[in-house]
């Protein structure tokens, strides 16, 4: 049993259409590392220099990461993993 | 999608959404079925400005599917500017990694008369779409 990762609709080209892949236990970004080995383009758009980008939100077993161990939270087998980009704009010019 | 239907109910539950949360931008989702809107849900605005909005949609998301609804389209509230897109809406709308969808509603309350247009954005080109209301 491998760690089940929800990938959002703005990332599924990179996964030819697969709403949920598996994933590597160990820590989130090591499991964001290891996704773009196999979906180059994974890893920039979530994480920039080993941090999670501000406008994406992870959870584990629907947890927020940040209020867990962050990149660092350790995922197992049987988890859970969501990656959740925000919806941003406003009328600032 | 060159028209976007909308009951006048749901119209006004957007409405209302954007007045209560006035001067600070309101925002949310459309979703519905077979391109036809079903239910408002309001999101709250991460950024708790009046020049920005920002969603988290972690809960919206799973609220939508446990609906059996999809996103149809985002709205959100200009207070004090007109009903199109800003700069931000267009970069942000067409940053492919964050757009789950390419209609966007915007309400202003800038006149009197809240004012409320569709648009449909990407690769950083705006089309407006026809906003019909039953």
């Amino acid at each position: 049993m491998a760690v089940k990762v929800r990938i959002p609709t703005p990332l599924q080209r990179l996964t030819q259409g697969q709403e949920e892949v598996d994933g590597t236990p160990g820590t989130v970004i090591a499991l964001i590392n290891d996704l773009d080995k196999r979906f180059p383009g994974m890893g920039e758009r979530i994480s920039e220099a080993g941090k999670i980008r501000r406008f994406v939100n992870i959870y584990v077993n629907e947890e927020d990461i940040r209020f867990l161990n962050a990149e660092e939270t350790v995922v197992k087998d049987g988890d859970e993993v969501s990656i959740v980009p925000a919806i941003a704009g406003g009328a600032k010019q | 999608m060159t028209q976007l239907l909308i009951r006048r109910e749901l119209l006004n539950e957007i409405i209302d959404h954007c007045k209560e949360v006035y001067p600070n931008e309101a925002c949310g989702i459309l979703a519905g079925r077979g391109g036809i809107i079903k239910k408002i849900y309001r999101a709250v605005n991460v950024d708790d400005s009046s020049v920005t909005y920002r969603i988290e949609p972690f809960q919206v998301l799973k609220n939508l599917k446990q609906d059996g609804l999809e996103m149809i389209a985002v709205y959100h509230s200009h207070p004090h500017s007109e009903a199109y897109p800003s700069l931000i809406d267009v970069e942000r709308a067409s940053d492919l990694d964050s757009a789950y969808v390419s209609i966007y509603v915007i309400v202003s309350l800038m006149h009197e008369e809240p004012e409320v247009r569709a648009f449909a954005t990407s690769d950083r080109k705006v089309r407006e779409v026809e906003l019909i209301v039953s």
